[in-house]
């Protein structure tokens, strides 16, 4: 089981928005660049809670994501997404550096489904109202009459995709909609403009076994099918070894396993079990 | 004396359509509304009695409303100041303003012109100008909200206020929704005030004690009458629930309560409207509008169903 964790610190001075995208940025979709995030716990003391995270990813790459309570996974898709600043290094998009631009900046090229079906969705506007505000995603809101007619027959046929539904509720207010439905709601809001980066944090997790698994094939169906690039929290084993093409391990604010798709498949449930075990 | 209620109910309406932008959209109550009723009115007469066409002057009032809706927005999106004290700041300063205004804690339009001036020629009844007056400006305001909350901004506005990190995740600049909605909403309520103070013929610094109540009493009542609702319905609705409020007071008046503790009897009605979901629950009664007033929390019933069946190998993590 090989892994490199690097720790090159290459944030230096030269480094400088239009060299990275010649240079570096350019071929990988999201970049991370040696991203510490420190917390102060309000009594003079600090806490790293991510430290020296070095992570590049290709176009089209499916990442499932592990580690324990604490060891950092939303941190690090806070720092993907904008929601919080790193204390040190710097986030490439497309090669393009959006350290400094906020979650609402990012929002053009990032999608984000969360566990909480609640967080995904506006529930007193219902599914059809959800999904045209969805298709605007980092555009500008102008004063124009929103498109509902001509968007229809679109929606009909994505809900109709996920097979649950959702198609005839399309008039009801999303927060009358089951954890299930609201959830695949979120998905196809998330999925709906092809966002470059797709971040999937634990989005089945709320769910029943039957309700979590199909969301998790429409999922991985959605992100084939669209050739999204995409990176996916779990704590279901059997879901991080079935699905994506990488796995990273986080533990302690450190991204300490990283595996390619060959490594991945030789991997077994036991060998995951083991990366716990090392850490605990 | 009912023509004159129904007519003051709808000149109050608007204040109650302004409320219901800042209350039950974006979900806080918006204290400026008591700085920015009289402000209009005050902004208003002032201009009158400077010679201003009562038309302009009306929009001049507006204008004031909104700019404080403006400061409080700003103090509140960009200065963190919670909303609720944002508002009371820009509340209290106002009443400075309005003093620095009109030079004087109030201001009579004793023989000067006003926007039912217009309604002159046509001789109708006693009171009916109010009315007349009332139903082109609910009709406006109420189309001009329709086409609104149906535009690319207005359905953002409403994402904002409903779940604001979705918002955010969508690309919404959610700071400047709320800035635009209190700027809306104040206008709105400053021109219920214009419209009020001419009706009144008197504008006062001390008119906006207590219109908060009025406001959000007209939404409730609304609400407990006709329960769940469509956005255009909400918003006649709470017209509806405006008349039916002026009417109310009218009963008291005539039932020979001292009209000095208006404000204590104003008070007891909104208190008893927002107990009715309490008074239900504990009376185990049961009525088509239970799911409405309940409309705070419209998550219950599914995250009880979320959190059962949850079972991550672990709890959520902090960050």
């Amino acid at each position: 089981m090989s892994y490199e964790f690097t720790s090159t610190n290459d944030t230096g001075a030269e480094v400088s928005q239009v060299s990275a995208s010649n240079a570096t940025g350019g071929a990988n979709r999201l970049e991370m660049r040696d991203c510490t995030v420190i917390v102060d716990n309000g009594m003079d003391e600090t806490k790293q809670i991510l430290s020296h995270a070095n992570l590049s990813v290709r176009p089209g790459q499916f990442v499932t994501v592990l580690g324990g309570n604490g060891a950092g996974k939303s941190t690090l898709f806070n720092l993907i997404a904008g929601s919080i600043t790193p204390t040190r290094g710097q986030i490439f998009i497309n090669g393009r550096d959006v350290t400094s631009s906020g979650e609402e900046a990012r929002a053009a090229y990032i999608a984000r489904v969360f566990q909480d079906p609640k967080m995904g969705t506006a529930p007193r506007m219902t599914v059809a109202e959800n999904l045209l505000l969805a298709m605007r995603r980092g555009q500008p809101r102008r004063f124009k009459i929103r498109d509902m007619a001509n968007n229809h027959e679109r929606f009909l046929e994505l809900c109709a995709g996920i097979g649950n539904g959702l198609e005839e509720q399309l008039e009801t207010p999303a927060g009358n909609l089951s954890g299930g439905q609201r959830q695949a709601l979120s998905l196809i809001m998330a999925t709906i403009t092809k966002p470059d980066l797709l971040l999937l944090d634990e989005h089945t997790a709320a769910l029943d076994p039957k309700t979590s698994k199909q969301l998790m094939e429409i999922t991985a169906h959605t992100i084939t099918t669209q050739h999204l690039t995409c990176l996916m929290i779990t704590h279901r084993l059997d879901d991080a070894l079935r699905y994506g093409d990488r796995l990273i391990v986080l533990q302690k604010g450190r991204i300490v396993r990283d595996l390619d798709a060959n490594e991945k498949r030789s991997l077994s449930m036991n060998d995951l079990l083991q990366f716990f075990e090392d850490g605990f | 004396m009912i023509i004159s209620s129904i007519g003051q109910g709808m000149l109050w309406s608007i204040l109650g359509l302004g409320i219901f932008m800042t209350y039950r959209i974006l979900g806080f109550p918006d204290m400026t509304t008591e700085g920015s009723f009289p402000l209009g009115g005050a902004v208003c007469v002032a201009a009158i009695t400077a010679g201003v066409n009562p038309f302009l002057a009306t929009l001049l009032g507006v204008a004031a409303g909104m700019c404080a809706g403006l400061v409080t927005g700003l103090l509140y999106t960009k200065g963190k100041i919670p909303v609720v004290l944002a508002g009371i700041l820009v509340m209290s300063a106002l009443n400075s303003v309005m003093l620095f205004v009109m030079k004087s804690p109030n201001l009579s339009l004793l023989n000067r012109p006003k926007l039912t001036d217009v309604l002159e020629p046509l001789n109708l009844p006693e009171h009916y100008d109010t009315v007349f007056i009332g139903l082109v400006s609910v009709g406006v305001v109420i189309g001009l909200l329709c086409v609104f909350f149906n535009t690319e901004f207005g359905q953002a506005y409403i994402a904002t206020g409903d779940n604001e990190s979705m918002a955010k995740s969508l690309g919404i600049h959610t700071d400047r929704m709320t800035n635009v909605g209190l700027m809306l909403s104040n206008g709105l309520i400053a021109l219920s005030g214009a419209l009020i103070c001419q009706h009144d013929g008197y504008a006062d610094v001390s008119k906006g004690v207590g219109t908060i109540v009025i406001g959000l009493s007209s939404i409730i009542i609304g609400e407990v009458l006709f329960g769940e609702l469509s956005f255009f319905e909400r918003m006649l609705a709470t017209v509806v629930g405006s008349i039916i409020y002026q009417l109310l007071i009218l009963l008291v008046i005539r039932l020979g309560f001292d009209t000095t503790y208006l404000k204590f009897f104003s008070a007891v009605v909104l208190s008893l409207c927002m107990l009715i979901p309490q008074l239900k629950r504990a009376l185990h009664l049961t009525t088509g509008f239970e799911k409405y007033t309940n409309r705070n929390h419209p998550d219950d019933l599914h995250d009880t169903v979320a959190t059962r069946n949850a079972a991550p190998i672990d709890g959520k993590e902090t960050s």
